[in-house]
Formats: C-alpha cells, sequence, structure tokens
C-alpha cells in the first residue's frame, strides 16, 4: 500500500471514518432521487426575492393573533418542559427515567403533535403538549449531564444528612449547575419558537400556518412579512427571555391563551381503539394478517431505507458547508464588518426551521429529494459552521504564514478536525429524526407513511411507524456515542462544557 | 475514658495506575484507639496518609463528625451564608432548608452572623463565595464544620491558608467548641502547644503516637526525611 493510502489500513485514523462516511454518501447519491421537475426554477425564486424585497402584512389583526399564539405556544411549552425536565435530571443516574426521557425526544414534535391533534382536535393543548413532551426529555437529558459535570467537591465536603437527600441537592449540586442550565434553557426557547412555527404548518395557529397559506398561494410579500416577524421574534429573545421578566411573561401567556381542548371521552375511546393493531382488533384471520403484515412491512422497509439514504447523504454535505462555511465566523480569514456579515448569514440561516426552507425548496425545485437535502444541509452546516467559527477563535494564529488556502488545509481543518467531527456525530441523530419528519412533505421516509396512515385514520399503522421512527433515532445516537468513544480524544467532552456542547445537542446562546 | 473508634488491622489502598499495575498502599495502621475527648493532632509530611486517614475516621463515623476538609469545597455561586448554612442541612427539614436558600431566616442569620464574628468573616455573609480570598474561603469552610454542631471534629489542615496568629486562635476555637478532634496538621510547634496527643505517620505507617508532652524533636524531625 502507498503512502497516501496508509490510512486505510490504521485502526483508528480519522481519515479512515471520514472516507467510508463520504464513500456511503455517495453510494446513497446513486441511489437517491434527486431532480427539478419545475419548469422554471429561476422565474419562481426571482418572484421570491421580488417578494423578500417587498415585504407587507395583510391583515394586523390575524399578525397580531399568529405572533400571540406562537409566542404563547413556545412559552408555555419551554416553561412546562423546563420543570418536567428539571425533575428528571434530578433522578438521572437512574436507568429508567434516562429510558423515559430518551424515547420522549426520539419521537420528533411533528409527530407528537400530529397524535394530539386527533385526541385533542386543534387547540392549545395539543399544539404546548407537542413541545412539552420531547422537549422535557432533551433538557433531562442536558440537565441532567450538566449536573453531572459539576465540581463534586462541595458535595462531598457536606454530609448528606438522612432523608435529606432535597436539601443537599439544592445547596451542594444545583447552585454549581444553575447558571448552564439557565443558558440552556434560553437556547431552548429559541427552539420552541421554530417548533410552533412548524406546527403552524400542520394546522396550528401559529406563524407558521399563515406561512405556509402564503407560500401556497404565491403571495411571497406576505410570507416575507411573516419570516421577518420569524426572525425578529428569535432576535428579540435576548430582550425579553429573561429570568426576572419570566415571572411575568409565563404566568401571562397561559392567562391569554389558556390550555384548552376539544375532547370527549367517546373521542379518546374509539382513539385508543384504533390504536390496536387491526388484526388484533378485528380479529382476522391468518391469511389476511399475513398479507397485513406484508403491506405493513413494505411501509417500514421503504420508510427506514430513504430516511437512512437521505440522512447519510445530509450528514456529509452538512460537514462539507459547515468546514467551508465556519471561516465566515473565524478570525483566522475574516476580520471587521465582513465577519459580522458572514456570521449574520449563518445566525439567519441557522434560524429558518428545516420544514419551512424544505418547502420553499419544493416549490421552486419541485418533489424530488433535493430540496430535503439543501434545506437540512443549509439549516445544520449554518449551525456546526457557526460554532465550530467560534470555537476557532480561541486557537492561536497559524505559525507559518500563508495564503487562505493553504491556512485553511495545512492549519484549520487539521487543528479543528476532532471537534468538527464531534459536532457532526452529535448532529446525527437530529438530522435523522428530522429526516424521517420531513417525508410529510412528500419524500417517502417514514414521515411520508406515518402522515398517510393518519390521513386515513389508520392510527395502529401511524403508532408502529413512529415507534420506528424512534428506534432508528435511538440507534444512531448508540452508534454516535460508540464512534465518538472509539475515535475522538476523551478530553473533547471535557471540552464541551466551555462551549455548550451536548450529546444530541449542538447549541449556543448569544452573549447577553 | 470511653473509645471513641478503634481501627485495627487497618489497610486502604489506591488502584493501580494502569492495568496489572500493583496497587498502592496508603495506609497501614495494624491498631489506632481514639478516645473520647482526646484532641489528637496527626502529623506528616505530604503523601504520608494524613488526608486518607481522615477521611477513614470519617467514613467510621457517619453522622457524628463535623467535617473540614484541605480544600474548601464551597459551593462558588452561593453567598457565604449559604456555604456555611449547608453545616446544618441535616439539622432540618428540607422545607425549611429550601425557605432559607430563598429567603434567609432571621434566627439562621443571627446564629451565623455570630458564628462568624470571631472567624472575621462576619462582613462577607452576603458575599458570593467565589469572590473570596483564599483565607477567607478557609474560614467560612471553617464556619460550615462548626456549624454542624457536632461532638467530634476531623479536621483535615483547617488553618493551612491562615497567618500565625489568626491560624492559631482559630485553631484554639476550633477545638475547645468540639469535645474531641483530629486534626491533620503541617505546623508541628502549633500541634504540640494545642493538642494533647501527636500522631506521626510516615509512607502510611505509624511512626510514633505519644502524649504532646512527651513527643520529642528527632521524631517529629524523622517525619520530614
Amino acid at each position: 500500500m502507498t503512502a497516501a493510502t496508509g490510512f486505510l489500513s490504521q485502526s483508528r485514523s480519522l481519515r479512515k471514518l471520514t472516507f467510508y462516511f463520504a464513500l456511503i454518501a455517495l453510494g446513497c447519491m446513486a441511489f437517491a432521487d434527486i431532480g427539478i421537475s419545475t419548469r422554471s426554477p429561476a422565474h419562481e425564486l426571482a418572484l421570491m426575492g421580488q417578494g423578500l424585497l417587498t415585504p407587507r402584512v395583510n391583515d394586523w389583526g390575524q399578525w397580531l393573533e399568529a405572533v400571540t399564539y406562537t409566542v404563547t405556544f413556545s412559552l408555555q411549552g419551554v416553561s412546562l418542559a423546563t420543570a418536567l425536565g428539571f425533575v428528571f435530571a434530578a433522578y438521572y443516574h437512574r436507568a429508567g427515567v434516562r429510558f423515559v426521557a430518551a424515547a420522549l425526544r426520539s419521537v420528533h414534535e411533528v409527530f407528537w403533535a400530529l397524535i394530539f391533534i386527533q385526541v385533542f382536535g386543534i387547540s392549545t393543548l395539543a399544539g404546548v403538549l407537542a413541545i412539552v413532551l420531547p422537549f422535557s426529555g432533551t433538557m433531562a437529558k442536558v440537565f441532567g449531564e450538566q449536573l453531572e459535570e459539576v465540581d463534586s467537591r462541595p458535595a462531598r465536603a457536606v454530609e448528606q444528612p438522612r432523608g435529606g437527600r432535597l436539601s443537599h441537592f439544592f445547596y451542594t449540586r444545583l447552585p454549581l449547575a444553575l447558571h448552564a442550565m439557565g443558558n440552556y434553557t434560553a437556547y431552548r426557547m429559541e427552539c420552541a419558537i421554530r417548533t410552533s412555527v412548524v406546527l403552524g404548518f400542520i394546522g396550528l395557529p401559529t406563524i407558521g400556518f399563515h406561512l405556509e397559506t402564503a407560500l401556497r398561494s404565491g403571495d411571497y410579500s406576505a410570507a416575507s412579512a411573516m419570516l421577518f416577524t420569524l426572525l425578529a421574534l428569535l432576535y428579540s429573545l435576548r430582550f425579553w427571555f429573561r429570568a426576572k421578566l419570566l415571572w411575568l411573561l409565563v404566568p401571562l401567556s397561559f392567562l391569554v391563551r389558556p390550555l384548552s381542548a376539544e375532547w370527549s371521552g367517546d373521542n379518546l375511546q374509539q382513539f385508543l381503539r384504533d390504536c390496536i393493531p387491526a388484526p388484533l382488533r378485528e380479529d382476522w384471520g391468518l391469511e389476511k394478517t399475513q398479507r397485513w403484515l406484508l403491506w405493513l412491512g413494505e411501509q417500514v422497509g421503504n420508510g427506514l431505507g430513504n430516511t437512512i439514504l437521505l440522512a447519510q447523504i445530509v450528514l456529509v454535505l452538512t460537514g462539507l458547508l459547515a468546514l467551508l462555511a465556519s471561516t465566515l465566523n473565524s478570525r483566522h480569514f475574516v476580520a471587521g464588518w465582513h465577519r459580522r456579515m458572514g456570521d449574520g448569514l449563518l445566525l439567519v440561516l441557522r434560524s429558518l426551521p428545516e420544514y419551512l426552507l424544505n418547502f420553499i425548496f419544493l416549490i421552486v425545485l419541485g418533489p424530488s429529494m433535493l430540496p430535503a437535502i439543501l434545506a437540512m444541509t443549509l439549516h445544520n452546516g449554518a449551525i456546526i459552521g457557526h460554532l465550530l467559527g467560534r470555537h476557532s477563535d480561541e486557537l492561536a494564529p497559524a505559525v507559518m504564514e500563508s495564503g487562505p488556502l493553504c491556512r485553511f488545509t495545512y492549519f484549520y481543518i487539521p487543528t479543528l478536525y476532532q471537534r468538527f467531527l464531534a459536532y457532526c456525530f452529535y448532529r446525527w441523530e437530529i438530522i435523522i429524526r428530522e429526516t424521517a419528519m420531513l417525508g410529510i412533505l412528500g419524500i417517502p421516509t417514514l414521515g411520508f407513511y406515518i402522515d398517510s396512515a393518519f390521513e386515513f385514520l389508520r392510527f395502529d399503522v401511524a403508532l408502529l411507524l413512529i415507534a420506528v421512527s424512534a428506534i432508528l433515532t435511538l440507534s444512531a445516537d448508540a452508534l454516535s456515542r460508540h464512534l465518538r468513544q472509539r475515535f475522538l480524544a476523551s478530553d473533547l467532552n471535557l471540552q464541551k462544557r466551555a462551549t455548550g456542547q451536548h450529546e444530541g445537542e449542538v447549541w449556543t446562546t448569544q452573549p447577553r | 475514658m470511653t473509645v471513641l473508634l478503634e481501627l485495627e488491622q487497618c489497610r486502604l489502598s489506591y488502584p493501580g495506575q494502569g492495568r496489572g499495575e500493583p496497587e498502592q498502599l496508603a495506609l497501614n495502621i495494624d491498631h489506632l484507639r481514639i478516645r473520647a475527648g482526646e484532641r489528637v493532632a496527626v502529623l506528616g509530611k505530604s503523601g504520608s496518609g494524613k488526608s486518607t486517614l481522615l477521611r477513614h475516621l470519617r467514613r467510621q463515623l457517619p453522622q457524628r463528625a463535623s467535617w473540614c476538609p484541605q480544600d474548601p469545597s464551597l459551593v462558588p455561586q452561593l453567598k457565604v451564608f449559604h456555604n456555611i448554612f449547608s453545616g446544618a442541612l441535616a439539622r432540618h427539614s428540607a422545607l425549611v432548608n429550601l425557605r432559607n436558600l430563598l429567603l434567609p431566616a432571621p434566627r439562621f442569620r443571627e446564629e451565623i452572623a455570630a458564628l462568624a464574628a470571631p472567624l472575621g468573616i462576619d462582613d462577607l455573609l452576603w458575599r458570593k463565595s467565589a469572590e473570596l480570598s483564599g483565607g477567607q474561603q478557609q474560614r467560612t469552610a471553617i464556619a460550615r464544620a462548626l456549624y454542624q454542631r457536632r461532638d467530634v471534629l476531623l479536621a483535615d489542615e483547617p488553618v493551612s491558608a491562615l497567618d500565625r496568629v489568626q491560624g492559631r486562635a482559630i485553631l484554639q476555637l476550633l477545638l475547645n467548641a468540639h469535645h474531641s478532634s483530629v486534626i491533620a496538621l503541617h505546623n508541628a510547634p502549633l500541634a504540640l502547644e494545642l493538642c494533647d496527643r501527636i500522631i506521626g505517620l510516615k509512607g502510611g505507617q505509624l511512626l510514633f503516637d505519644c502524649p504532646a508532652s512527651d513527643a520529642d524533636a528527632d521524631a517529629i524531625q524523622r517525619l520530614y526525611q
């Protein structure tokens, strides 16, 4: 073997790891359905650009209503999820609690919403629950890890009183993690606003609802007004999402839009009955059951295959984009207002939910896997790129002076590569989860089959498929953890405290 | 005098550095008896097993001994008042403790202010402990130990960051506040002056164990060679 390909024979080579991931992605590309089916994508894009420059709110009353719903959903969802996640985190050392948290977060918010809409109708309760459940699972994990990472000396210095675990926890462990937990909660609020916008696309009365209507009818001026509203909401968080104001805002949100639901016992009973797999419920014969199982197996096979296919392509493209885009936010390449512009672009891309990006690309490019690939690559690439660039600021300048290209290849990539891979692996689980969900927009990943099952009121099939997607997410998480432990230096785990990087989550909050 | 605790054939070891490496013996004591009412100083150079011995004694006396660790181990985000109060968590219900975290009760304020005054930290009670100097942190840790209000004191170099005069006064205060004490010290003259029994540790073993009045300078000198 020559020196150039020697890495293939090394056991823990990062190059080999990258090579195999790229190879898999290339293989997936061969099977992926990628194409442009609209007649004049450039024309549609020009119309959108025009709309972007001429934002217009058609009905201010409606706008206020949508903004109120978006904010109250997020506030109620995050406050309840924080409380629940906190209780989970306090008992995170118990395997049962860890399992419940993992199961809750492995099901996408949109899938939770589809379930709760069936039970509670299009209602505030359905929307808030769809945020609370998965968010509490994620927050339990991050809070739990933050509490595990605190300096344990104070806890050891004070003897734990008999039966006084709670006091001990509040005096010697919680204060040490509280600041980090607060920062993470602020980041989750950002996510919650994005989520409540996405929930609008499936019918809840948030900004997303009007965004969808406007995009579908080609009213791009109205759409861009909603888009700017979303960006303004996310940007303004740093001014009003503060501990002192929340004492007022959270109760206010429950007063302005009280939790309500349209549900009846009969309805719930019917729903629960429909959740029992059809062969058991209807007491089918062997042959009919076999046909049903075959039919279900085909959906699982197709859904799983396409989800993995798409996710692997997106993972590698995300990595590529992140490496390149991170230079826009790195002092090794840009400075002054160039950098502020570059980072601003990354922050805007990061703020746009994948679902929305996918929806827009779908209009421009027509149905295929391409819109989803672009949407997820842009969103995730911007997230990792922003973090990676900011992290590179901590590195001393390259010793050897050279042009930007040489600096990028000889200094920047080698020194940051471990961290870069860590970020990508952390994001992998999330990419899989999103890929499965984006099927709702038409690509045949798991979400597509889940959505059609809901459409035909086959709740048993929908729940089974949701369980499959949850298992897939959990496996990606386990595999990613295995690869990280095998290939990446263990000190990356110690550093995550400083950069706010946590398993399954790559997050950052703005300095306040 | 009643026996407080007794160690027999006490062998404690660290796990080996790597796989297959032998364990390292940290403490190897055949017999040690500590009686109630004694003031015991543990001498020895660093690494001789003083901290290991104290931690072991602490495990033998659960919920009975006040503990003052070598490293102050304060919660930097909490006020000095709350750090001191955390010594008393066992005495109150969780509800009282949590309430005091948000709204310090007047009763506890008075108690802790009285406790802090002789230590010279009564004007620091409402500062975060992260803002304190090393000596101030150590005095906070001492106050926390005192506030545990137990009969027995186990302290590991409690006055190492204080000057000679202050260190002597505070050590005296600690000894007077507890019926029995076992204290690791590096300052041999101070130990001889204030304690009534001296234990010399070297390489995890007892080199000598005698009343303070009998301790001879040569034996102490040998500890540090």
